[in-house]
């Protein structure tokens, strides 16, 4: 059983503010999905291994040396509001 | 016939033959756009100056234009996700394989409808409005790259490029009467595609046929640096595998694809492939996927945690749409977050944000997130042991044939139900293919599926091929129809 409270809250954590009405249909949405997805407890999994990607892949390493890449002015192009070639935003340590 | 109504290699002889120009290829297929996209809506942007062949490019695909789905990045071409937080992004750079397309002479004619960041099945959450299924006007042509296989389908496009996280290609290729390819994870770099779930996402064609599925395939395919996931192994030439016959190899039916719930239309559609391809001298053998009812729970707890990860770079700092609120809530930072993302995200990707969140949030990251990982071992292992007694599955691409626009935009869990059957490929990581095997009494086209084990793309395209050479559906899915 989930609750608004708990849909506030991971909306906080996901940098959403919703308003009420979203959070209600989110909050039966979200209940629909994970009463569905509970059919995994059926399963024994203690012993499983987890799988977090499907290639026998380790440590995929490159030489550290510099190549040509995007040059500042490029990065920033499609910058909201930059000054000096970075990127601004609001003020954050008031 | 009308040149936009060609496979690509049909118009390969005539491009090298000189008895056409890239450019006169080109300008047809706007034209076709032009007059037909409308009802349709495959394109959200479309270039209308020929851009241009790359001096260098070999002949052999010269001047063929490419229809590209709108979350791969083309330099200096709007690329949104079609999302209101992209609006007027245009990336300073160009994805890999739009590279690979370039290096071979290729141009992109523009890009094509989606599902908002690939969050769909139905390309109904586009932020454009919906794509139309050229087939049925009212029905939905699939998703999330539904863009890609209406353009094809309506001859709006020689070929497209897709992506596919869940079935994203393969189910709209179905809906759509094409030929749509998920290739192996790591079979194609990833760069410049925008991540989705990162462990699940690959590119793949959209075509008319299977012979230039394997064509464009071994464009796209090979090791990129720029992505450490693509695998270091070479590239065959695929469009050499589809001559083969198929005799003696075996072929699986896993029966835990054929329950209730499979349109008896699409049952029967597939059980007569199913003969053909025995009477073809391919032997079928039953197996069992055990592990099958869990696909669709352990899909929508991973890719949703990745997603809910990913997505967290679209803040209003660096490009796309910031937002401010009208008072003053939190501190001016957070503020700028907020308001961005609650005015930039569309309905279902706030609810994917969200319950990738709350799967990975701590107190509930071992009962959802770790346990999907868990299932995701055990759904591998049933293909893996599959693949020790056969060459390839077929099973069908969807359950239904296309629904009708609206139909379940009210009810996510009924839309993420109608991936059941493609979802398996990118848990596990095999490559699949979906082709034509028949339509219904309604006229709708039905969808094959065709999966081998990992980085086998040619065993999955040769018997793809012989069965469309056989079956002939591909005289009726590329019919010339006139205008919609």
């Amino acid at each position: 059983m989930i609750t608004k409270n708990t849909i506030q809250t991971i909306a906080s954590l996901a940098r959403m503010n919703l308003p009420d009405a979203e959070l209600t249909a989110l909050t039966h949405d979200l209940e629909a999905i994970l009463n569905y997805i509970a059919k995994l407890e059926k399963l024994d999994t203690s012993a499983v291994t987890p799988t977090s990607h499907v290639l026998p892949l380790q440590n995929v390493f490159r030489e550290d040396r510099v190549v040509p890449s995007l040059t500042q002015a490029e990065a920033v192009q499609m910058a909201i509001t930059q000054k000096d070639g970075a990127f601004t935003v609001p003020q954050v340590i008031e | 016939m009308n040149l936009y109504e060609l496979t690509a290699h049909a118009l390969t002889d005539k491009l090298h033959s000189g008895q056409i120009s890239a450019e006169t290829l080109y300008h047809s297929l706007n034209q076709r756009i032009k007059d037909n996209d409308g009802p349709v809506h495959a394109y959200v942007l479309f270039q209308e100056e020929f851009p241009g062949i790359q001096d260098s490019a070999p002949k052999k695909f010269r001047g063929l234009p490419v229809a590209v789905k709108d979350n791969i990045c083309v330099k200096g071409m709007e690329t949104t996700c079609c999302s209101r937080i992209l609006k007027g992004f245009k990336p300073p750079y160009d994805a890999t394989v739009i590279g690979k397309l370039r290096s071979q002479g290729m141009v992109v004619q523009g890009h094509t409808n989606m599902d908002e960041f690939a969050f769909g099945s139905s390309t109904e959450n586009s932020c454009y409005g919906p794509t139309h299924n050229p087939w049925d006007l009212t029905r939905v042509p699939g998703g999330s790259s539904g863009g890609s296989a209406a353009a094809v389908a309506a001859h709006e496009a020689i070929w497209a490029i897709g992506s596919d996280t869940g079935g994203s290609i393969r189910q709209p290729a179905a809906f759509c009467g094409v030929v749509g390819l998920k290739p192996t994870y790591g079979r194609v770099s990833r760069y410049g595609l925008i991540a989705f779930a990162s462990s699940l996402d690959q590119i793949g064609p959209i075509t008319k046929d299977v012979q230039d599925a394997a064509c464009l395939l071994g464009i796209l395919a090979g090791h990129d640096p720029m992505d450490s996931t693509s695998g270091d192994l070479p590239v065959p030439d695929y469009a050499s595998a589809l001559g083969k016959d198929i005799k003696g190899l075996k072929i699986g039916v896993p029966k835990e694809y054929f329950i209730d719930g499979l349109a008896p239309e699409v049952r029967a559609a597939v059980e007569e492939a199913i003969n053909l391809l025995k009477g073809m001298g391919a032997t079928i053998v039953d197996i069992s996927l055990p592990h099958t009812e869990y696909c669709v729970a352990t899909y929508y707890i991973i890719a949703t945690a990745e997603a809910s990860s990913n997505l967290a770079r679209y803040d209003g700092v660096r490009y796309g749409l910031r937002r401010t609120p009208p008072q003053p809530r939190k501190s001016a930072i957070v503020d700028m977050f907020e308001e961005t993302r609650d005015q930039g995200f569309g309905e279902e990707t706030k609810r994917r944000i969200m319950l990738g969140t709350f799967s990975l949030s701590s107190g509930y990251y071992d009962a959802f997130y770790l346990r999907g990982q868990k299932v995701r071992t055990l759904i591998k292992n049933d293909f893996d042991r599959a693949f020790e007694e056969v060459d390839a599955i077929v099973m069908p691409t969807s359950p239904t044939t296309a629904f009708k626009i609206g139909e379940k935009t009210n009810d996510p869990l009924a839309m993420y139900l109608s991936d059941i059957y493609t979802i398996f490929a990118n848990l596990s990581g095999v490559p699949a293919i979906s082709l034509p095997c028949g339509f219904s009494k309604e006229g709708l086209p039905i969808g094959l599926q065709v999966c081998a084990k990992a980085f086998d793309e040619e065993m999955m395209l040769r018997i793809a091929y012989q069965y469309e050479q056989k079956a002939g559906w591909y005289k009726e899915t590329l019919k010339p129809r006139t205008k919609l």
